[in-house]
């Protein structure tokens, strides 16, 4: 197993220019993760993720990305994400350029890269004006079996994918339990996957049909507790809903958000202050 | 007896909920859809199977999810599944009864905008975008729209299609789900035309106007033959709705504390 400190972790594999998927859906969110990314001043990355959430609205925000491929991006049961919607409306702090799909189609490219295919195959009907964007990621074809009207979607490989994970156990196996979203596919697409995790187990008390990643598959796994706060770690801890509102105010407003950047995140050595400061450490 | 108070976002959710039947397999989305399925399956639809995207189906929260994927809906499921079998085996595979929209933006023919207001390139308001829409409103047998109404928002023209109703009406819609089959609103509801497929005026709460809902239309409303008067909402369902609300409210007031567990190392 090759265990690294997340700083180590970033600093040797996520680089200037690098496509990163940090994934989970809505839960075990790579929080820690992105934050180092930011401590440590990537820049120009493509960032790629189905809902980007609030970790890259501060990615965005803090001037770590130029591209983004996303599929929904706003703050979930709140409203808008303010730094990345400043980033398209107004190119602040710098332009970005975005990759926009539907949930349907992200999944099925992280499936297609998951399985060393080009592309994934959806069924198409005429009905959205994404395909028509600038950029627009998709193309039509024809099943040849059946004349069917299909939608490709080009695979998704990203350079690195960061997952968060409850356990990892003495061999180096990482399982996740509970909502899953589409972290399974963005690990098996990666070049190179990195995982931060919650706590080490001797082995897993769990079904044979769990999420469990083998540690052959993982480039490097970083102990974080509490790494997807404030979103959640599902029997760990839950979701910060009282966080997540409280964002729409830090991040309207440029100032403030650098502001709040500063303090919880730059100013501060590693995840585990900013847990002791934001008043969550039990 | 007098009739009960409420608001206008009340009769809403509850006019929503009544809509649902017992044992419909119901695709939900977050905020005003997720009150409205989680109060038909807590009052007359216990049957009701909820599917969120997050890939949690068949769930049972006790409190509504601030977000699409909490920690409640997957600990009350049935089956919490990867997301792109939610897409795929599911919505595509033909098994959801009911879709459950919102938008930023409606046309008069149920096409709905959740994408940008202005042009694409250079946007005045980028809203967040497609996520599961533009497949829920293809593949649900029929689909749902719940939407506060003003001439902003209800518009002749959409700034983007995001997902389709009617496309332009006529049968011009060719998807394996019907479409939108109702469209509830803060004042009243329409449903389409069986015909030219224009979402036409069928019902107005107690104490709406016509003339208001057509105030707050950007388009020439058109009403049905008989615009029916809604009864104000049943005192139950308002009790229910409201103690699902004030349980949320609780729920999500609670302070997170985190205690780091030991590794075995």
């Amino acid at each position: 197993m090759n265990i690294l400190p997340l700083n180590e972790a970033i600093s040797r594999h996520v680089h200037d220019g690098d496509s990163v998927a940090l994934e989970g859906f809505t839960h075990l969110i790579p929080f820690a993760a992105g934050h180092e990314i930011i401590r440590q001043q990537r820049r120009n990355l493509h960032l790629i993720r189905m809902t980007p959430d609030l970790i890259y609205d501060q990615l965005i925000g803090m001037g770590c990305a130029a591209r983004l491929t996303f599929s929904w991006g706003g703050n979930p049961g709140v409203g808008s994400l303010h730094r990345l919607r400043d980033a398209v409306e107004n190119s602040w702090p710098h332009p970005l350029t975005l990759t926009e799909h539907t949930h349907a189609e992200m999944a099925v490219a992280y499936q297609a890269g998951a399985s060393g295919l080009p592309c994934g195959i959806m069924r198409r009907y005429a009905t959205t004006d994404l395909v028509n964007v600038p950029h627009a990621p998709v193309a039509a074809a024809q099943c040849p079996f059946t004349g069917d009207a299909l939608t490709l979607v080009p695979a998704i490989n990203p350079d690195v994918t960061i997952l968060h994970a409850q356990h990892v156990d003495r061999a180096g196996n990482v399982l996740i339990r509970g909502i899953v979203g589409a972290a399974k596919e963005a690990a098996m697409a990666a070049r190179r996957l990195l995982i931060t995790v919650e706590q080490q187990v001797e082995q897993f008390d769990t079904d044979m049909n769990a999420v469990v990643l083998p540690a052959w598959l993982i480039t490097a796994v970083s102990f974080v507790p509490g790494g997807a706060y404030p979103s959640y770690a599902q029997g760990l801890y839950p979701r910060d809903n009282r966080f997540y509102l409280e964002w729409d105010d830090i991040a309207r407003e440029r100032q403030a958000f650098l502001d709040w950047m500063a303090r919880h995140v730059l100013g501060l050595p590693d995840h585990t202050e900013q847990l002791r400061v934001l008043g969550v450490l039990a | 007896m007098s009739a009960p108070e409420y608001t206008a976002d009340e009769m809403m959710t509850v006019t929503a909920a009544r809509q649902l039947t017992n044992g419909a397999v119901c695709f939900v989305g977050i905020g005003l859809p997720s009150a409205a399925c989680n109060l038909a399956r807590l009052t007359h639809a216990p049957d009701l199977v909820l599917i969120y995207e997050s890939g949690t189906v068949g769930t049972h929260p006790s409190v509504l999810p601030l977000s699409i994927g909490d920690g409640e809906l997957a600990e009350t499921a049935t089956s919490v599944i990867p997301l792109p079998e939610v897409f795929t085996h599911y919505l595509q595979r033909g098994r959801v009864d009911v879709g459950f929209l919102g938008a930023a933006q409606i046309d008069p023919y149920g096409n709905l905008n959740s994408t940008v207001i202005g042009d694409y390139r250079q946007p005045r308001v980028r809203l967040p975008g497609a996520g599961g829409a533009p497949e829920i409103a293809t593949y649900a047998r029929e689909v749902l729209i719940i939407m506060k109404q003003s001439a902003r928002s209800f518009v002749k023209r959409l700034d983007f299609r995001t997902s389709c109703g009617f496309l332009e009406g006529r049968g011009t819609r060719h998807c394996p789900g019907r479409g939108p089959q109702a469209l509830i609103t803060d004042l009243g509801v329409l449903r389409p035309h069986p015909e030219t497929d224009e979402l036409q005026l069928s019902a107005v709460y107690p104490g709406v106007t016509v003339d208001a809902v057509r105030q707050a239309t950007g388009w020439p409303l058109k009403t049905a033959d008989h615009v029916e008067v809604l009864p104000p909402p049943d005192p139950a369902d308002l009790a229910c709705l409201r103690d699902l609300h004030a349980r949320t409210r609780a729920a999500h007031s609670t302070p997170v504390r985190i205690t780091p567990a030991a590794t075995i190392r």
